[in-house]
């Protein structure tokens, strides 16, 4: 092959490189064979506490839920996984009917009417649905994101609005304070002629559900655009946010068959309406026919994104998670319509089991900042002793992982707990973790005993 | 023969899994709140499998056959990366966990972080960032940060070539900056002079992919980082490319401050039909500190015996989060294990290798299609799809190809290269490999001569024909409805 080229080496294949550091030797480890590497990352893997078979309540923005076989059968087809982005659709037509089966499936949940094919992650989603509210909204720049939507998608919004002049508010408003998003809305003038968006998320950080279709109302009045945060199982039962006003509806897409594998790859979920399809980010998939007739599947409205458009593309966005929306859509045809109303609703009872079992221990209060709104499958505990301690007796008594520590978001001074309860929850679990709490608190109240 | 959609397939009351039965007492439902239909089709189990196997034949990977599209080394993954990125401390580890409990996944992230550092010669990586473009607003973002923290607040624009992707000036859009296009000039190198005559106080920085989007390695690369760092600009390298320096150059030595990596590239984590992907951002100096974060570090210790402690922290500047989590830790294990594999010299080699096989292709190509910028190219070139006296454009030649058994090169890119067919083949191809898919271009020019409809109208064997993609823009059907319950 060097003789074809016309070189004697394969140095010479490198003619315009500076000379300096052609012959520096990276300082990396010595190659391994599959063998010494399969060890290796098992001897890694085993250095965490997995909550694979473990008790673990944790959630806050990724859930452990039931992820059927046919998902992982799946995504190993390697037609599929080591496929490139389906720019040649004749080759491509598996990705791209998947994606289209993928965003009708979405669009029934959401009631909405246009899902992209898929962004990074729940928060990246949000953050593109506000840039779309604030391109919409021409001029507009006040964008209302309260405290009860994830902490940490409001970092990465703050983020992506670096280069904008758009104005967040709700930073300051805690959700124990009073400041829900109804009376965060009452106070003073944040609805005026300069509200881009407000951002819903229901069930909220905290778990409980907003009253989405009164707010939207609302924001509607002073023209903003109203952004929803959902949970994709929680669609299964309740009310899809489309019914109730939603212009965008984003969601993290992993409780739809993917790991938690330590927070990614996930599923960013964008749906909105067909009005806004020229100026939504991400690609599409749209369904059309061949020269014979024949339904076939293309990538189009291309013209929005960056290959086309460049510098005034709706989004820079390229890759995305396509696979990712390939193992939600094949969770979803897997659970079906009966399926997932009915992981749902085991989500709901044993969350309210759980809840119940908790609050009737001396010591503890469920919800204590909003005792009375309907939650899904989360809700806060108020211990009688700090959340550190408590997830270190419960993992290293109980071999239990604890709930998500709140710090001091609610004010109770790294006494509030963030429990999540899904299908996956034994009835023994949630035993387990009660009779942990009330072992705790009866810990603190013996006068010899620390923890 | 096209395949029925899912809801085609839904009969009502099927199901596809067995859910276990409540076992604690049932709470009261919020009626008001519930839906009365979700709108999910219903199938079994066997017509979820069948409908899916028949889907991932109607669909071509790098196992399926050769890849070369341009741009996006399609290199083989090997398989031992999805086995131990499914293992179990990995796959069930839940973000929010005590650091006490996650070392394992914090060392290996910490190990990455390093080994990426020294791959690019840079300081300091954060493994965050979700894809390529994502990684390129990361960096600008931080540009951004690091001049205004310097009171530098004039900077608005950055230059970016005319070869570039467009996720560069798209990017450079998202994080409030304005695009100054750099023309290329006649070696296919950026125009050193274009350079030199933009570089005023008004610059914020550059955005490089080296090799560029022609293939070729930008000769005056160090000038033209000379140049920007002169005017108080900063230098972004794109990383697409970097399959063909791994090992070999290191970006940060030639004046790169700020540079993205596509693990799903370089270091063969599969592309999955769009993503994910991972694009870690690395910088050098001060620019370290605008990182995203949180980032993984290790307690400093004086016992040597003790167990090294990780822990994550945010770098003093920092820019903030750009992902929900801690990044695309599943692909974080894949390019690990991948780095692993190789080793120092495994990479390098394969950078060569890389190159080696993109020069063969070239020097057999250019006897039937022109190659504008024909010189020694890295890891791609680009050819272009004219053949004399034949009506053919290089988009029936890339449908052709695939009656071949080949997957098509990126085509109509760069933009700067009319009919341009981009062929990137990988180090893991075989000399037996591109020596049949250089028959196959040479079969094909015959036929583009004697026979141009067989081109006009392929591909021939796949299982839809050339598709209407004016309709498809036309007439938006982006959704097909669910049938009503109980139809």
């Amino acid at each position: 092959m060097l003789a074809a080229i016309g070189v004697d080496d394969l140095d010479d294949l490198f003619p315009g490189l500076p000379d300096g550091d052609r012959h520096r030797h990276l300082d990396l480890p010595p190659p391994a064979g599959e063998l010494e590497i399969e060890r290796e990352l098992a001897d890694l893997a085993r250095r965490n506490v997995s909550a694979g078979g473990r008790a673990c309540f944790l959630g806050a923005g990724a859930y452990r839920h039931y992820i059927p076989a046919t998902v992982d059968a799946v995504l190993r087809r390697s037609e599929l996984a080591t496929s490139y982005t389906p720019y040649q659709p004749e080759l491509s037509q598996g990705m791209l009917q998947a994606t289209f089966e993928y965003q009708s499936m979405i669009c029934a949940l959401t009631g909405m009417e246009v899902t992209t094919a898929s962004h990074y992650d729940g928060a990246t989603a949000l953050a593109e649905a506000v840039r779309l509210a604030l391109d919409v909204g021409d001029g507009r720049r006040t964008v209302i994101a309260p405290a009860t939507v994830h902490p940490q998608y409001r970092e990465v919004l703050r983020t992506y609005l670096q280069g904008t002049d758009a104005v967040l508010i709700g930073d300051d408003v805690s959700p124990a304070g009073g400041g829900d998003l109804a009376e965060l809305l009452d106070r003073g003038d944040l609805l005026d002629g300069d509200v881009a968006a407000c951002v819903i998320q229901s069930p909220n950080f905290l778990g409980q559900l907003e009253p989405v279709g009164a707010l939207a109302r609302r924001i509607h009045e002073a023209g903003g655009m109203v952004i929803v945060i959902a949970d994709p199982i929680a669609l299964g039962l309740f009310r899809p946010p489309g019914d109730d006003g939603a212009d965008v509806v984003v969601a993290d897409g992993q409780p739809l068959g993917i790991p938690l594998s330590f927070g990614g790859p996930h599923l960013g979920i964008l749906a909105t309406r067909m009005r806004y399809v020229r100026r939504t980010p991400g690609r599409l998939v749209g369904e059309t026919v061949d020269h014979l007739g024949r339904r076939g599947y293309v990538l189009t409205l291309a013209t929005r994104e960056q290959h086309i458009r460049r510098q005034r593309a709706t989004s820079n966005i390229c890759t995305n998670a396509a696979l990712m929306a390939l193992a939600a859509a094949v969770y979803l045809a897997t659970v079906g319509r009966s399926g997932l109303r009915t992981i749902a609703e085991l989500c709901y009872h044993k969350a309210h089991h759980a809840a119940a079992e908790i609050g009737r221990l001396p010591g503890f209060a469920v919800n204590p900042h909003a005792p009375d709104r309907t939650f899904f499958k989360e809700f806060v505990v108020r211990l009688p002793v700090p959340v550190a301690n408590a997830n270190r007796f419960l993992l290293d008594e109980l071999d239990v992982l604890g709930g998500h520590d709140l710090g001091h978001l609610l004010q109770g001074g790294g006494h509030d707990m963030l429990v999540a309860v899904t299908e996956m929850t034994g009835r023994e679990e949630i035993d387990r973790l009660v009779a942990g709490l009330r072992a705790l608190a009866q810990g603190t109240t013996a006068p010899e005993d620390s923890p | 023969m096209t395949e029925p959609t899912l809801y085609d397939l839904s009969v009502a009351g099927r199901t596809a899994v067995d859910l276990p039965a409540l076992d604690v007492p049932p709470a009261d439902l919020p009626p008001d709140l519930l839906r009365a239909d979700n709108g999910l089709p219903e199938l079994s189990q066997l017509d979820v499998m069948r409908h899916y196997l028949a889907l991932s034949h109607h669909n071509f990977g790098v196992e399926s056959g050769f890849y070369p599209l341009g741009s996006c080394t399609m290199k083989y993954n090997p398989v031992v990366l999805e086995v131990v990125a499914r293992l179990d401390g990995f796959a069930n580890t839940h973000p929010l966990q005590d650091p006490e409990t996650i070392q394992g996944n914090l060392e290996l992230m910490y190990r990455l972080q390093a080994w990426l550092g020294e791959i690019g010669g840079f300081d300091a990586v954060s493994l965050q960032p979700a894809a390529g473009a994502h990684g390129e607003l990361t960096g600008l973002l931080m540009m951004r940060a690091y001049h205004r923290a310097r009171g530098d607040t004039d900077r608005r624009q950055i230059l970016i070539p005319d070869s570039a992707h467009g996720t560069n000036p798209a990017s450079t859009s998202m994080a409030g900056f304005t695009v100054l296009q750099v023309p290329s000039d006649q070696r296919g190198n950026i125009d050193l002079e274009a350079v030199r005559a933009a570089c005023d106080p008004s610059i914020a920085g550059i955005m490089l992919t080296n090799p560029n989007t022609l293939g070729l390695f930008e000769e005056h690369i160090e000038e033209v980082t000379g140049l920007v760092h002169a005017c108080g600009g900063l230098v972004y390298g794109d990383g697409a490319n970097m399959n063909a320096l791994t090992g070999v150059l290191r970006p940060a030595d030639v004046g790169v401050d700020v540079m993205h990596y596509n693990l799903h590239k370089t270091f063969a984590t599969p592309h999955g039909g769009g993503g994910p992907g991972s694009g870690p951002i690395a910088a050098t100096g001060a620019l370290a500190d605008f990182l995203p974060g949180p980032v993984v570090t290790v307690d400093s210790t004086s016992d040597s015996d003790a167990p090294r402690r990780y822990r994550l922290a945010d770098p003093p500047r920092s820019i903030g989060r750009v992902c929900t989590f801690h990044g695309n830790f599943g692909m974080l294990v894949r390019a690990y294990a991948y780095i692993r594999l190789h080793g120092a010299e495994g990479l390098r080699q394969n950078a060569r290798h890389a190159v080696l096989n993109a020069n063969y292709l070239r020097v057999k190509l250019r006897r039937t299609y022109p190659v504008p910028y024909d010189r020694m190219t890295m890891h791609e070139f680009v050819c272009q799809g004219l053949i004399h006296g034949s009506p053919v454009r290089a988009l029936d030649i890339a449908k052709r190809l695939i009656d071949h058994g080949f997957h098509p090169p990126t085509n109509y890119f760069p933009l700067i290269v009319p009919e341009a067919l981009m062929i990137e083949p990988t180090e893991t191809e075989s000399r037996e490999t591109l020596d049949a898919f250089v028959d196959a271009m040479e079969q094909i020019a015959v036929e583009a001569v004697e026979d141009p409809e067989l081109l006009l109208s392929a591909p021939h064997t796949t299982p839809v024909g050339r598709l209407d993609e004016v309709r498809a823009a036309r007439h938006l059907v982006l959704r097909q409805l669910p049938a009503e319950p109980g139809a």
